[in-house]
């Protein structure tokens, strides 16, 4: 009974859901609504369930002393912070418990929250991500290596798309005459990323596309049942 | 023999500096538009004044660099051409960004007033779902604008019910939700011309979108897209700058291959040689 009645409310469900494409009329249009804004109040508690989630795993990390428990210090800290500051103060047009902070404002320049958000939280995740150009150049050092026709290949794609998605590329070739203008290295780029790239990468979104309705029907016919847990 | 490497702190070194200069000395590198930053640019211009659009922030602060200079580019874009926006986030932090890119436009035009230019609904949670639910019904998923004005009360909104209202939707996307959904609900089940942008990296996989049948109406792809936009418009700016730090670091990554190619082919030859 306890793994039977989630099959059935799946099996009605996805079924109810996929006849509204086709008849979008009563009683499946007022179905489907209704069930769309049920997924859209169960999203919200998920964002709750998260943070809940984040909490215990965090907590028993340093309960129990495991590797790294420092950063769930950290962690913790950062979001009861956060949290607190704009549940205290609000965020910009929003007020807060305690009202809008003037006198804090007078001293930060703006909210305890977006302060935060603006002068640490950003930054660092600007960093994060900035990181990337340094490790991307070094991979691309290691691997960009003309080893074998198709490595030929891929290296001077990845050149040619390099060059043209930059400024360089129309400074090195604006002096190409209009008879041949294709030869532009942002035109080549342009070419290369709208014909072979996205040939190749429509193959994988098809490919990707007939998977999703497989292990969807799956799920609809209670074939594949690992998301109601246990073994 | 072994191929010779380069030290990988000297790559990171090289990258810094090409990047950290161009950002101080301006080069002022020539910019050529592309395609689809065409089409975007037009679906904008031929939007008539007064109509009313929305723009999604699918975006946190990590994807700032390349998206945030395209929502500035595209909201001043708007608002000259005076068409109202709605912002909304399926993304948190999106709100945040979108509000950042308001701050500057409040500056830039004094007299666009908020509830009748434009309006902040803020983030929903619920990613296609909330798409295909705001196409049906926009109030029922907004009742409400990010402060807590009711959509009744806030003139720009009162026409606007569902997708049909809206001349055009924009996403600014970083990942899912973003663009997809939009192009997959706004576009292909609601019919509405659909546009966005994102970055760099993710471009191969929404090229596919911009096809005959416009499910995407052009894309704004990278930073050198948002430099283009801001080219169109003649109004050089966030995205310009960066342009020329961006060309550097691809030209020194070149560089770099080509060391690696040619320590290769020497120690391949030199390999030979000894047999």
């Amino acid at each position: 009974m306890k793994r039977n009645i989630p099959l059935i409310i799946t099996f009605l469900v996805g079924i109810t859901v996929i006849f509204s494409e086709f008849i979008p009329h009563y009683p499946f249009g007022m179905l489907s609504g209704e069930l769309e804004n049920w997924f859209l109040i169960i999203s919200g508690f998920a964002i709750l369930l998260g943070q809940l989630s984040l909490f215990k795993v965090n907590i028993l990390k340093i309960k129990f002393k495991k590797e790294n428990w420092q950063y769930s210090v950290i962690t913790l800290i950062s979001v009861v912070v956060m949290i607190g500051t704009g549940l205290l103060w609000g965020t910009k047009d929003n007020t807060g418990i305690l009202g809008n902070g003037d006198q804090i404002i007078a001293v930060m320049g703006s909210k305890p929250f977006d302060y935060l958000f603006d002068n640490v939280y950003q930054h660092l995740q600007a960093t994060m991500f900035s990181l990337l150009a340094f490790f991307i150049a070094s991979a691309a050092y290691r691997a960009f290596i003309a080893r074998t026709t198709e490595s030929n290949l891929l290296l001077i794609a990845a050149i040619l798309v390099m060059l043209g998605n930059t400024s360089l590329g129309s400074f090195l070739t604006s002096w190409i005459p209009e008879a041949i203008s294709f030869l532009h290295l942002p035109k080549l780029a342009e070419f290369i990323m709208k014909y072979p790239t996205t040939a190749g990468q429509r193959a994988i979104m098809i490919g990707a596309g007939l998977g999703i309705i497989g292990s969807s029907l799956r799920i609809i016919l209670g074939i594949e049942r690992s998301y109601l847990g246990g073994k | 023999m072994a191929q010779k490497t380069i030290d990988r702190r000297w790559i990171f070194l090289l990258i810094f500096i090409g990047v950290a200069l161009p950002l101080i000395f301006i080069i002022g590198l020539p910019i050529e538009t592309t395609e689809n930053v065409r089409m975007v640019y037009e679906m904008v211009e031929n939007t008539p004044p007064g109509s009313t659009v929305l723009i999604s922030y699918d975006f946190d602060p990590a994807s700032r660099p390349e998206l945030y200079p395209m929502g500035l580019a595209l909201v001043e874009h708007c608002f000259q051409r005076d068409i109202k926006v709605i912002f909304t986030a399926l993304w948190p932090m999106g709100v945040q960004m979108a509000e950042d890119v308001l701050d500057v436009m409040r500056q830039k035009f004094p007299n666009k007033e908020y509830g009748v230019d434009y309006v902040n609904v803020g983030f929903k949670a619920g990613g296609i779902v909330t798409v295909q639910a705001m196409g049906k019904n926009f109030r029922e998923v907004y009742p409400s604008d990010m402060n807590g004005t009711p959509i009744s009360e806030i003139p720009m909104l009162r026409g606007v019910k569902n997708f049909d209202n809206l001349a055009f939707l924009f996403s600014l996307s970083a990942g899912s939700p973003g663009i997809k959904e939009w192009v997959q609900i706004g576009h292909d089940t609601y019919g509405r011309p659909t546009s966005g942008g994102v970055t760099g990296v993710s471009a191969p996989s929404i090229l596919p979108y911009v096809n005959e049948q416009q499910q995407l109406t052009g894309l704004l792809a990278g930073l050198k897209a948002a430099a283009e936009y801001e080219f169109l418009m003649d109004s050089p700016g966030l995205a310009t700058s960066g342009m020329d730090a961006q060309s550097i670091a691809h030209l020194i990554i070149i560089i770099f291959i080509i060391i690696a190619n040619v320590n290769y082919w020497r120690a391949n030859k030199a390999e030979k040689g000894g047999k």
